[in-house]
């Protein structure tokens, strides 16, 4: 009886809306490869986190001023006379660290399986744009605490645009709103956070679904599960996202859920990694601390910006190291996809960057020294070098046949 | 003379680090946040010595009644002594401006001192207090120097004075080693006094966030939930991929 209630809504859903049309297409009848492993998690848990920054973020908005003069201490009335609003707030601030770790291990399962190849460039590109919005959007959040890492931060980071040549002064000004980080600053940054910069993060993310669902996913062997069909069109090593991928993803989400929730409950500053010590006193413009350094998922290209004598040649090298990965589907030349079929010339090139990677992330957190800046400048030479040389090792890498079917 | 100029320079890279305080490296002191007690003799030197000048503006009389056991009534009467209600947040009664013309700075708002310094940088800190009489209020700190505050403290520690040791290893450890003897005993002995900083601390560590002792005892059955859910997806997520082969 229910069930017949339920089907008659169905149809006559479907007759005004493709309602079960989109559920076959991009869940029930969605044929993703059979092989995927641990690396594949992270697409769905960056959906969850996402998830859990819209949510938390709304509740947030309900008790948060955004002004120089209450803004500190509406975080601190969230965090005190809020009921739950601690729990928000730590939820809040731990998913934004959070959403970097699974976007770079993302990234990460992108390059070693080459997912960024024909004919996935598009797909990556839309990821690479959603990366560039939430380094924005993460950017952005981080001055609405308005405490002096806060304040000085984006004093800082707004300050570089000051290089670009002719506009780069009166441009710091536009960004701004005034000539110093002010109430202006804090008022429309708010806004960018809350608003416009969601906004594009979620169509993006929709865009991105929709790309991968044309193209397929690709897989820990590189090989395209679509050249091999079965009489009734279906890819002879795909299963159903639903129900196969749908419950495997709730158990790496209970596994993530662990790791986050060991954080937000027992380590929510994370050692001053996460909301720095001296985050907890207000924003002073007449007060610059010693030490500056932005939050850890900028640190790798804040290494670079530091490293480089010259402040205009400092920015374009950072702009160049967050915007090579764009490049990598032209650059790799590779006869495979995947690094179980590369050669030893690509996994040395592959683990020197991420040596690299976590060297510069290391450094850029830490204040300057001669020592310091000269392994920075090394670092960022074997990380560049894993973009521009590749188009060259990537061709001459003794690679292994790809096999015909996953394995 | 190479010496010399090699303290001059270390001096001048060490600046920085000095003049953060926080930087300077403490020895660690363990504090118990779930022992109530501790928590209201905290409270009370904290009410009775620091907080005529310092405020602790983000928290409220009454949450801090509920939280550390003590009655509403009591917390007026022996906790509040100003005109301020229950309900109200923790002003002091100096001003700011005040504070800037007498001391040269106001004295800071203490809701988040611990989250910003550290538990052992207070405990240091307020052990830290020695006669220096280059210093306007005649009192330096050894983590703190020329800290702006006088030794509100000093009644109950009494004074200490340094013992000049010109040896290169005292002069390299920046006060915490230094050697100090006491030329004005206090109501206290040290240990006494000691134990006392350590409510303070702790208090402080209580004001700079009420709800830690909350969110580890919830953090714990959050992760048994989390556990029981992890072992029901991964028995159905088994069962469903039998036949996956």
């Amino acid at each position: 009886m229910i069930s017949e209630i339920l089907q008659r809504s169905i149809n006559w859903i479907d007759v005004r809306f493709p309602v079960t049309k989109l559920w076959k297409d991009q869940v029930a009848e969605y044929y993703a490869p059979k092989n995927f492993n641990f690396w594949y998690y992270f697409g769905s848990l960056a959906m969850l986190v996402f998830a859990n920054q819209v949510i938390t973020g709304i509740f947030l908005t309900m008790s948060y001023k955004p002004s120089a003069a209450e803004a500190f201490g509406s975080v601190e009335y969230i965090m005190r006379d809020v009921p739950w609003g601690w729990l928000i707030r730590y939820m809040h601030s731990t998913g934004a660290s959070a959403f970097f770790v699974v976007i770079y291990l993302h990234m990460f399962r992108g390059i070693i399986y080459g997912s960024y190849r024909k004919p996935r460039e598009l797909l990556w590109l839309i990821g690479m744009a959603i990366y560039a919005a939430l380094m924005a959007e993460a950017f952005l959040g981080y001055l609405l605490p308005w405490g002096q890492m806060s304040y000085w931060g984006a004093q800082v980071i707004i300050s570089l645009f000051g290089a670009i040549p002719f506009i780069g002064e009166d441009l710091t000004i536009w960004i701004r709103g005034d000539y110093v980080v002010s109430d202006v600053t804090l008022n429309r940054f708010f806004a960018l956070h809350v608003i416009a910069l969601p906004f594009v993060l979620a169509g993006l993310v929709v865009a991105h679904l929709m790309a991968l669902h044309e193209v397929g996913s690709n897989n820990p062997d590189g090989i395209e599960i679509k050249d091999n069909k079965g009489p009734d069109g279906i890819p002879l090593d795909g299963i159903p996202f639903h129900p196969y991928y749908t419950v495997k993803d709730m158990v790496g989400v209970m596994a993530f859920l662990a790791i986050a929730a060991v954080v937000v409950f027992f380590m929510p500053s994370l050692g001053g990694y996460l909301l720095e010590h001296n985050n907890f006193k207000p924003a002073d413009p007449m007060v610059t601390p010693t030490h500056i350094a932005p939050l850890w998922y900028f640190t790798p290209f804040y290494a670079i910006l530091r490293a480089i004598p010259h402040k205009l040649l400092g920015v374009m090298g950072m702009g160049l190291s967050v915007g090579l990965f764009a490049l990598l589907p032209w650059l790799d030349r590779g006869a495979v996809k995947s690094i179980r079929y590369r050669g030893w010339i690509y996994k040395l090139f592959l683990s020197v960057f991420v040596v690299c990677f976590i060297g510069l992330g290391y450094l850029g957190m830490q204040p300057p020294t001669p020592v310091s800046t000269m392994v920075t400048r090394i670092l960022a030479v074997g990380y560049f070098g894993f973009f521009i040389l590749m188009p060259i090792y990537t061709r001459i890498d003794p690679t292994k046949p790809e096999p015909e079917r996953l394995t | 003379m190479k010496t010399i100029m090699g303290h001059f320079f270390g001096l001048f890279f060490l600046l920085p680090a000095i003049v953060m305080g926080s930087e300077v490296k403490v020895p660690h002191v363990a504090i118990n946040l779930g022992n109530q007690v501790v928590l209201q003799k905290g409270a009370r030197t904290f009410h009775n010595y620091c907080a005529g000048c310092h405020s602790v503006q983000y928290m409220r009389y009454n949450r801090v009644a509920r939280d550390l056991g003590i009655p509403e009534k009591i917390m007026k009467e022996e906790l509040i002594f100003s005109s301020a209600r229950v309900v109200d947040t923790m002003s002091s009664a100096m001003h700011a401006d005040d504070g800037k013309k007498w001391f040269g700075m106001p004295a800071p708002d203490l809701s988040l001192i611990a989250r910003q310094r550290g538990t052992d940088w207070l405990y240091a800190y307020l052990t830290g207090f020695y006669l220096d009489e280059s210093k306007p209020f005649g009192i330096n700190n050894t983590v703190f120097p020329n800290v702006s505050m006088p030794h509100v403290l000093a009644p109950l520690q009494g004074l200490l004075e340094p013992v000049h040791d010109d040896s290169e290893e005292s002069a390299n450890h920046h006060g915490a080693s230094a050697n100090f003897k006491m030329v004005k005993p206090g109501l206290m002995t040290p240990e006494e006094y000691n134990q006392t900083v350590k409510e303070i601390v702790t208090y402080l560590a209580y004001l700079g966030e009420p709800t830690k002792l909350l969110r580890i005892s919830l953090g714990i059955k959050v992760l048994v939930v989390i556990f029981i859910f992890g072992v029901l997806f991964y028995a159905l997520k088994q069962e469903f991929w039998k036949d996956v082969h």
